[in-house]
């Protein structure tokens, strides 16, 4: 990685190779930071889509092929790892790289808190995946691990061992990295911004950072409360939490992990919306329909995310059901002015399909699915009955998993050019969105119908007599084309490395200021900024000019032609609003 | 605390009080936010509490230990001592705004001596409890509660030590002394967060 990646943007012309690790060890470049997020996100990524495929090879017919515990532990790890490894750190690259280039920043705020960021979610990270090698295996509880199944109440078989502890900690680790990155990206937000860029002329995908920071602060300290407890719980306190037994309380854990996990959905999947208000922005050739409504949509899903956790535990019947169904349903409001924003850009506008853009409206129809089944389960009684099947499954799949990692890889290749100066294969893009879409339709799709059809989740085997076994088969086939449409992806992603055609500074005709500068950009990131008068500088300084005696084109901000007229003052006055 | 450092603009008495009348630094920034994402840390432990507490069948340690009623003035008196403590810590911030380097060491050896004296209490507290960690709700959550935040206030306490000896140094003036108003406000966090810990503790347990 180091090699590859750096030489590229190595400050030492002529480095040795020990030079550029050693560099690529000790940076506190956000750039090279987020690029390192990449890379390390994108191998956990690879880890747990194997897993996956364990699990996919085992449910493809009955009969067991692996035993019970190991395919605990598979199912653990696979949701562990893609949440707390894949999904949250590739966000997290996103924002590293991408934020401070479109606030015109010199770096983040807090450089060293930074990288201290990232070494400490890589050791999180490694202690959990070692615990492959702990007395008693890994964590085996699902990602979620309720308890009483993480303790030893006596009455397992197996009990937890040391994987468990070493999950509880590796999780606390990550939040904590977590955390110093949420404080680093808002006080970046709102005290390293360039003249000129006021809060109304973020770009969409910074909002999206600002918001998510502020859900990491406010929610990730509350899962480190409860992990601290259930650690303390398996380790001296011998229950009196979590085991009932012991006069713990087990919905006590439900409440404070979904305080921080129902947030942590959003956290997942705003950067990922981000990317693609972006993206949409740049590709259909138009400003992003309703600009203002985004940022506040995004607002209100952000201060709704606080008040829907309890409507994963509709069925312990410990929770006040009416309100958490209400609040669950209102989410779907500020979802669909986005979803309507996004269609409403594409509309009329000169749409161009690069694979960034196909990923993006890849995107849209995921999402779409995955927040329509998610208004199934906002109903009570839709939710009691389809509490721990597979619609479950399929549901949360296509929302915040794969729909996230559409937006996600809309940013590798939207990004992409601008990280190492050069653009991924088209070609290859285009087999792998077609391959990766067919596959997870396939996969996610037939688990909604297997749910329906009352297949529990969570099992390493079935009945024959259900007949369940055409769709399990299905659902593996679509598995295993998906993860084939992946690895098409890895290789774009070495052939583009190495010969992939070179980029400009500018290669997608922009709009935001990270396309300002050479890709890749030095490390102190811009030259000189153009000025910023609205949030698309780089469409300003394209056709400002051109277009300032055009009576229909209002440059500044361009929202209901409130506050136009920016290009017909191109003076200085403008930047001093900041 | 001459005129105001932010030209036309004139700064709420509040924010003054709390964090001076310069323009605030990322530093300060990045405290604050710090400082929320420690108080929901706190309000889920505090939340466990309460949760707990309420099915109170369990609740008393196991071991039948009960705290005599006399017991509560040392708790009491280094609650007092504790929350007061923000006080000096505020005055040293005062000083330093003022560019006063003397009066602020002066303030901040009060609060380490204070805080020292707190902690060394907190151990008297723990191995005098009359119960275990594994003694049942109550116990659990005392050792948690008061560790965790027996562990800020240490975290405090190094982190003021840290910027005394800079201090000694001849470190930080009217303008530059971003880490001691970040300290304050810590500071102040550890001991309302002690009131919002320590007042359940005692009173749930009778």
């Amino acid at each position: 990685m180091a090699t590859l990646a750096g030489a590229q943007t190595s400050t030492y012309a002529g480095a040795n190779a020990w030079r550029v690790i050693l560099e690529w060890l000790t940076t506190v470049d956000h750039k090279k930071i987020g690029i390192m997020y990449l890379w390390t996100a994108g191998a956990f990524g690879l880890v747990g889509m194997a897993f996956s495929l364990v699990m996919r090879t085992e449910l493809a017919q009955t009969g067991t092929i692996i035993s019970a515990e190991t395919y605990n532990s598979i199912f653990t790890m696979h949701g562990s790892v893609m949440i707390f490894l894949f999904l949250l750190p590739v966000g997290a690259a996103f924002m590293n790289y991408s934020m401070p280039l479109q606030i015109g920043a010199l770096d983040m705020a807090f450089p060293r808190i930074n990288a201290l960021s990232f070494w400490i979610f890589l050791f999180g990270g490694v202690l959990i995946t070692l615990s492959f090698a702990a007395e008693g295996g890994t964590a085996s509880a699902g990602w979620t691990a309720y308890p009483p199944v993480t303790l030893d109440t006596g009455n397992n078989a197996e009990p937890p061992g040391a994987g468990m502890d070493m999950w509880l900690i590796g999780v606390i680790l990550l939040g904590q990295a977590s955390i110093f990155g949420s404080v680093n990206f808002l006080v970046t937000i709102f005290k390293m911004r360039a003249p000129g860029m006021t809060m109304w002329r973020l770009p969409l995908f910074t909002w999206t950072t600002l918001v998510t920071g502020l859900l990491i602060l406010l929610s990730t300290p509350v899962l480190a409360a409860a992990l601290v407890l259930g650690f303390i719980d398996r380790n001296g306190a011998g229950g009196a939490f979590f085991d009932p037994a012991a006069g713990g309380q087990p919905l006590l854990w439900q409440n404070l992990f979904w305080f921080y996990s129902h947030p942590a959905v959003y956290i997942m999947i705003l950067p990922a919306m981000g990317i693609v208000s972006d993206v949409f922005g740049v590709f259909t050739r138009r400003p992003v329909f309703g600009y203002r409504s985004m940022v506040l949509a995004l607002v209100g899903i952000g201060l709704l995310g606080f008040i829907v956790w309890a409507h994963h535990m509709f069925t312990t019947g410990g929770v006040f059901l009416p309100f958490f169904m209400g609040a669950t349903f209102l989410i779907a409001v500020p979802t669909g002015v986005k979803m309507f924003n996004w269609i409403t850009t594409m509309w009329r506008g000169s749409n161009i399909f690069p694979t960034a853009m196909l990923f993006s409206v890849g995107f849209l129809m995921l999402f779409l699915i995955g927040g329509i089944t998610g208004v199934f389960h906002a109903a009570v009684p839709v939710d009691f009955a389809l509490h721990d099947t597979y619609f479950v499954v399929g549901h949360f799949h296509y929302t915040m998993s794969i729909a996230a990692t559409f937006g996600f890889l809309a940013g590798c290749y939207y990004w992409f050019p601008k990280m190492f100066g050069k653009f991924m294969n088209e070609g290859l893009g285009k087999l792998h969105f077609w391959l990766l879409f067919i596959g997870v339709n396939l996969v996610f799709f037939t688990q909604l119908l297997l749910g329906l059809d009352g297949m529990p989740r969570r099992i390493n085997d079935y009945a024959d007599n259900p007949g369940w076994e055409l769709m399990n088969m299905l659902i593996t086939i679509g598995a295993f084309v998906s993860a084939a449409g992946m690895m098409v992806f890895l290789y774009n992603v070495f052939y583009s490395l190495k010969w992939g055609e070179k980029a400009g500074s500018d290669p997608w005709e922009g709009t935001t200021l990270e396309w300002a500068t050479t890709s890749p950009p030095p490390p102190h990131n811009f030259d000189s900024l153009p000025e910023i008068r609205s949030e698309r500088p780089l469409f300003d300084l394209r056709f400002g000019e051109k277009l300032q005696d055009d009576p229909h084109y209002h440059v500044n901000n361009g929202h209901n032609g409130s506050n136009g007229g920016g290009a017909k003052q191109p003076d200085a006055s403008a930047r001093e609003e900041g | 605390m001459a005129a105001s450092a932010i030209p036309h603009k004139r700064v709420h008495p509040v924010r003054s009080f709390l964090v001076g009348d310069e323009p605030m630094t990322t530093g300060l920034w990045g405290i604050i936010f710090f400082i929320f994402s420690e108080i929901m840390f706190f309000a889920g432990l505090i939340a466990a509490m309460l949760a707990l507490h309420s099915d109170t069948l369990f609740w008393e340690p196991t071991n039948g230990a009960h705290r005599v009623e006399g017991d509560h003035l040392l708790p009491i008196l280094f609650t007092v001592l504790l929350v007061s403590t923000s006080i000096p810590m505020q005055f040293a911030a005062f000083a330093i705004r003022k560019g006063n380097r003397k009066a602020m060491l002066i303030n901040m050896t009060i609060v380490l001596v204070v805080g020292t004296a707190f902690i060394i209490n907190q151990y008297f507290e723990w191995s005098h409890a009359g119960f275990g960690i594994s003694d049942g709700p109550y116990a659990a959550t005392f050792y948690t509660l008061t560790g965790f935040h027996g562990a800020h206030v240490i975290g405090g306490l190094v982190f003021i030590f840290a910027q005394w000896l800079r201090g000694l140094l001849g470190h930080f003036d009217a303008k530059r002394n971003t880490a001691i108003e970040a300290a304050t406000l810590y500071w102040h966090f550890v001991g309302f967060v002690w009131l919002l810990v320590i007042f359940p503790l005692v009173f749930f347990l009778s």
